[in-house]
């Protein structure tokens, strides 16, 4: 541990943060969720997981995160001294599907969540979740209830959540499948805002060809039964992205090959 | 991730998170919502109404009171008796109450320690269940004799009866937590103590509530069953004792009058229960939200 910054930095150029090699799941009654998995995921990047349902990208982001072990291979994060030996990196953030914010707790009280467990002072929590409350529009519902917000604003906590320890890396797993179109657009912006401004490495699992492409600088195309990855598109696109790419003939362009990439993928 | 300071907001264009809770006053008479009125009022007047057929019954069949006495006579009595009717009352909620708490520690105690390890919940909950099946007339009197003391037994009696509900509740309730929520205090590195208090533990208090309200009204049974057995053979006179005296004196009037006070007492019971599992849960709670839909 006698490396100055410097060394350390150079060393991490060049190394992925997470290195997936050769990973495999099966589950106890059988199923072979994912076969054979090999992916690197740079630090800071924007990496979409795109495939039809049941093809594994939950079981693959829950093992990036730590919640079950590959059955083979195993997935390092070279980087990081503490994500070694099969153990995840600690400094992550977990988006779920659904909102699954705690219903007793209000709104501020469910962004403090990872503090509070981390034991960082009521205080100094209090101020940062508020903070990162107003960030994703929600300033003024510190004291609502999940029960007293909309789908769309529990998504909004639930991010809020998943950034408010800046963590290095947050996972998504369909965050804004639930969602109608405008505010999954809404929320599309507001994320890539948050990434522009933090460079966290974002992992954002989808089926939606459309958002994939909005969103990512790289999509990982996927395939079912087994799920295993069938393609690696990158998406040359400048950020930042508006409306203005969305309507844009680059933009048709890039989710013409997704989708045909992904229609292959479906096909076999 | 950067430590730069937050901005201030991202922009925003109108969607549902511009919009600001704002909460409706329902109107209210007597402090009570409007529209919880008819609910209180309609059930008192069935109540007012059968109590007036009863009394005109009893004049007009003239029916002895030893048999059947009017609504009167029984409030009559209640009000002369009330020294010693209001004795028995005290010692039997006295009970009652010792019991429910009684209940409500070991349950939630057993509950927890049940939850944290597999094997003692697999090794013990089989004897709660014996308990729990076993009916209580048919141990009281094992119960009085070997405990001796008879306020004691009888405590040990309601308590037998009150305590599975809030056990079995508590841990329904410790096990129903969302299974995504304890993948992510997995994923924060939660100690086991957090886990319990900030995510088991709230969980968990409807099922313990909804237990609670159960285990109120049999902590209630569970003391005057076991005042009938102990009868008069004990030096307690709760209000079960009362009901057999008042049978040996044939003084039915009173009989009823003890009666209408334990109805009254499980009565109490139950709408506090309730009313403590409102204040609980009136934030969050399916049950305890009236919806606006
Ligand atoms: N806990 C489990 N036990 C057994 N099989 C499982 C389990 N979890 C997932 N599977 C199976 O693994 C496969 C992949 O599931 P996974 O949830 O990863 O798919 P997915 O790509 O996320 O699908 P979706 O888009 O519908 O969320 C499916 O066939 C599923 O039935
Ligand atoms: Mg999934």
């Amino acid at each position: 541990m006698t490396q100055t910054v410097a060394a350390v930095a150079k060393e991490a150029r060049g190394r992925p943060l997470v290195a997936i090699r050769g990973v495999s799941k099966q589950f106890s009654n059988g199923t072979l969720a994912v076969r054979g998995v090999d992916l690197d995921l740079a630090d800071g990047e924007f990496v979409s997981l795109l495939g039809p349902s049941g093809c594994g990208k939950s079981t693959l982001l829950r093992m990036i995160a730590g919640l079950g072990e590959p059955s083979v291979g195993a997935i390092d994060w070279p980087t990081s001294p503490y994500g070694s030996n099969g153990r995840a990196e600690p400094d992550l953030g977990f988006v779920f599907q659904d909102p699954t914010l705690m219903p007793w707790a209000n709104a501020l009280k469910n962004v403090m969540l990872p503090m509070t467990l981390a034991g960082v002072g009521k205080a100094d929590a209090e101020a940062r979740a508020a903070d990162m409350l107003a960030l994703v529009g929600l300033r003024g519902f510190e004291k609502s209830y999940p029960r007293e917000l909309s789908g769309g604003m529990k998504m909004r906590v639930s991010i809020a959540r998943g950034l408010v320890t800046k963590p290095k890396i947050l996972l998504m797993d369909e965050p804004f499948a639930a969602l109608d179109e405008i505010t999954r657009h809404k929320l599309n912006d507001d994320l890539l805002a948050l990434w522009d401004r933090n460079r966290f490495t974002a992992v954002f699992v989808t089926h939606s060809v459309f958002e994939s492409v909005y969103l990512s600088q790289r999509i990982v195309v996927m395939a079912a039964r087994p799920g295993r990855i069938m393609a690696d598109l990158p998406v040359d696109a400048p950020y930042p992205r508006d409306d203005l790419f969305r309507t844009s003939a680059e933009y048709a362009h890039l989710c013409r090959v997704a989708s045909e990439t992904l229609k292959k993928a479906i096909a076999g | 991730m950067t430590d730069a300071p937050m901005p201030a907001s991202l922009p925003h264009d109108g969607t549902d998170a511009e919009a600001r809770p704002v909460f409706a006053e329902e109107r209210r008479i007597l402090g009570l919502a409007a529209s919880t009125w008819p609910g209180i009022l309609a059930p008192l007047a069935i109540g007012i109404l059968a109590l007036l057929g009863w009394e005109a019954i009893v004049r007009i069949k003239d029916i002895p009171h030893y048999v059947l006495p009017g609504p009167l006579l029984i409030a009559k009595t209640l009000v002369l008796d009330w020294e010693t009717l209001s004795g028995s009352l005290w010692i039997t909620l006295r009970i009652t109450f010792a019991a429910l708490v009684a209940a409500v520690t070991l349950g939630v105690a057993l509950a927890i320690l049940f939850t944290q390890s597999k094997w003692l919940e697999k090794s013990l909950f089989p004897y709660a269940v014996v308990l729990q099946v076993t009916p209580v007339v048919s141990i009281a009197p094992l119960i009085i004799i070997w405990v001796g003391d008879i306020n004691l037994s009888l405590l040990i009696c309601a308590w037998l009866v009150a305590f599975f509900p809030i056990l079995s509740n508590t841990i329904l309730g410790l096990n129903s937590a969302d299974h995504n929520l304890v993948n992510l205090f997995q994923l924060y590195r939660a100690s086991r103590s957090q886990t319990l208090r900030h995510l088991r533990l709230p969980a968990a208090l409807p099922y313990f509530l909804a237990g609670l309200k159960i285990s109120g009204g049999l902590a209630l049974i569970g003391a005057v069953v076991a005042e009938f057995v102990a009868g008069s053979g004990g030096s307690a006179s709760g209000l079960a004792y009362r009901i057999l005296e008042s049978g040996y004196q044939l003084r039915i009037p009173r009989m009823f009058a003890a009666l209408i006070m334990i109805s009254a007492s499980g009565i109490a019971i139950f709408l506090i229960t309730s009313w403590i599992a409102h204040l609980f849960l009136r934030r969050w709670h399916e049950s305890a939200i009236r919806r606006e839909n």
